[in-house]
């Protein structure tokens, strides 16, 4: 693995009151994409939303390029360089396609332009006076995306990306994330559907009761895919 | 001169710039509302009392300091402006995990503190505020005093510049999306809370820019607020909650309406603005601009 990027360790989280996260420890190299696999409830998008400073309550370590970021509000997490493109994928229903696209301030230097994305997601320029959810769900999706590249942030959290998607948008998604890889984000992602996710993917963390249970390669995936379904259930 | 059922047009003019007068009021203080409200979810119940304080900062620059009305116009939405600001750090901050009901009696019991202390130290009886462009012009039709056209047509830029701020800058794209998903913004980098404690001083200061707007109609007085203000709620119900839009034209619209009321049936002004609230709730509980939440 490379220079690690983000190191969480013993991470606790709450919504509220209830205690979700019971000590995720995993790490993410630079340059790596990752995922978190695991049952619904698992606490995989409680893990990214705890990353990024959005439960009411944490504990633990998280380590961002060296820096301690738990004492942070998620504003401040944002600007240190990491972004979320959350579960529900957050498209702002009284702003414009445009608008959705250019809400993310800027936090550093280094992100896509506007024309890079266009030329990504074309989609989003011939519809961007369109009201944001007036979008089909995969447009909307890379709507989501494609709002987070434009930041400057190295580290993006994408929250299952693929979630009811058509088959061809997966795919469409899938090589987005490649490419993104390519070009030299990092990417924690969280996924449902594994066959997906061993297709972008360098490692696999497996979640469960709120914390990591083991760690596979995507190497190893095809070796370790009945211990894998045991896990996952499926 | 021709008359319309039997009105003269003198008096259905004079009623209507009334009413268009009233309804320059209703805009300026449901559209702090509509703001404050949609950002933030609190009924800003202080909002009448604020506008008073308006009107006597106004009132006490040109005593005190001697600043005139042109003064009091920049400086009265600052000062007002900035007691939102640390009424909203130091207390109603404290209520957002907490029901709406919180927020709404808190800045209501803010509203009688201030206008008790307002009664104590200034009396009940009202303080005269002098017209700071005195005179008029006969329209033929009517006569037009300059202070109330000159009242018409400033709220109307206020309420435009506000519209056009929220709904085509990128400051008023933050403030739209943070009515929406604050939590998210939050996670894009932007410092929420800072943005939602200047909000509500935006909103204080429009309520206090239409005190200094009413300070040289109506005599300064501790209570000019709280009979406004129940209008202007009913204004903002029939408008739709927390919509810009929504509290500039039902603002002047109602206006209009309650003016055109007391030429054609005098004993209905004071009712028909709740009964138009009525048959908008049922109606269209929403209101005539919201959408539904």
């Amino acid at each position: 693995m490379a220079e690690a990027l983000l190191q969480v360790s013993d991470l606790h989280g709450w919504y509220g009151e209830s205690h979700i996260l019971h000590g995720m420890t995993f790490e993410v190299g630079r340059g790596e994409v990752v995922t978190l696999l695991g049952r619904n409830g698992a606490g995989k998008t409680t893990t990214m939303r705890a990353v990024m400073g959005m439960l009411t309550k944490r504990t633990g370590s998280v380590r961002y390029q060296g820096r301690e970021l738990i004492g942070l509000k998620s504003n401040q997490i944002a600007k240190a360089g990491i972004a979320i493109c959350p579960e529900e994928r957050g498209i702002f229903a009284s702003l414009s396609v445009k608008e959705n696209l250019l809400l993310p301030p800027r936090v550093k230097d280094g992100g896509l332009d506007l024309e890079a994305i266009y030329r990504l997601f074309p989609n989003l320029r011939e519809r961007s006076t369109s009201q944001g959810t007036k979008l089909s769900g995969g447009e909307q999706q890379m709507l989501a995306i494609a709002r987070i590249l434009r930041t400057g942030a190295d580290l993006l959290l994408l929250d299952e990306p693929t979630e009811g998607l058509a088959p061809v948008i997966v795919q469409q998604i899938g090589a987005t994330i490649r490419m993104l890889r390519e070009t030299g984000f990092t990417i924690v992602l969280v996924e449902q559907n594994f066959h997906f996710a061993a297709t972008v993917a360098d490692r696999h963390y497996v979640v469960e009761h709120g914390h990591v249970i083991d760690m596979i390669p995507n190497a190893s995936l095809e070796s370790s895919r009945d211990k894998l379904k045991a896990y996952l259930g499926v | 001169m021709f008359e319309l059922l039997g009105v003269p047009p003198q008096a259905l003019m004079g009623q209507l710039l009334l009413g268009l007068i009233n309804g320059a009021f209703y805009a300026l203080l449901s559209l702090g509302l509509a703001v404050i409200f949609g950002l933030m979810n609190v009924i800003n119940f202080t909002h009448g009392a604020q506008y008073m304080m308006g009107a006597f900062v106004a009132w006490m620059l040109l005593q005190y300091a001697g600043i005139p009305y042109w003064g009091a116009l920049v400086l009265v939405p600052v000062i007002v402006g900035a007691t939102g600001v640390v009424i909203e750090r130091l207390l109603i901050s404290r209520l957002y995990h907490l029901d709406h009901l919180y927020g709404l009696l808190l800045t209501f019991g803010l509203a009688l503190i201030i206008e008790g202390l307002f009664r104590q130290q200034y009396g009940s009886s009202g303080l005269p505020y002098s017209n700071p462009i005195p005179g008029g012009q006969n329209l033929g039709f009517m006569f037009l005093p300059w202070y109330r056209g000159w009242v018409v047509g400033f709220s109307l830029a206020v309420c435009l510049v506000t519209w056009f701020t929220i709904e085509r800058t990128k400051l008023g794209a933050y403030l739209r999306a943070a009515t929406e998903r604050p939590d998210l913004v939050q996670a894009f980098g932007i410092n929420v809370p800072r943005m939602i404690t200047l909000t509500y001083g935006v909103g204080v200061g429009l309520a206090a820019l239409a005190g200094v707007l009413a300070a040289p109609i109506y005599t300064v007085n501790p209570t000019m607020g709280a009979n406004l203000i129940i209008v202007v709620f009913a204004v903002v119900v029939i408008g739709g909650m927390g919509s810009i839009l929504g509290s500039i034209v039902t603002g002047f619209g109602l206006g209009i309406v309650e003016g055109l009321t007391k030429v054609f049936w005098p004993e209905a002004s004071a009712t028909v603005i709740f009964v138009i609230m009525a048959i908008v709730l049922m109606v269209r509980p929403q209101g005539l601009f919201g959408t539904p939440r």
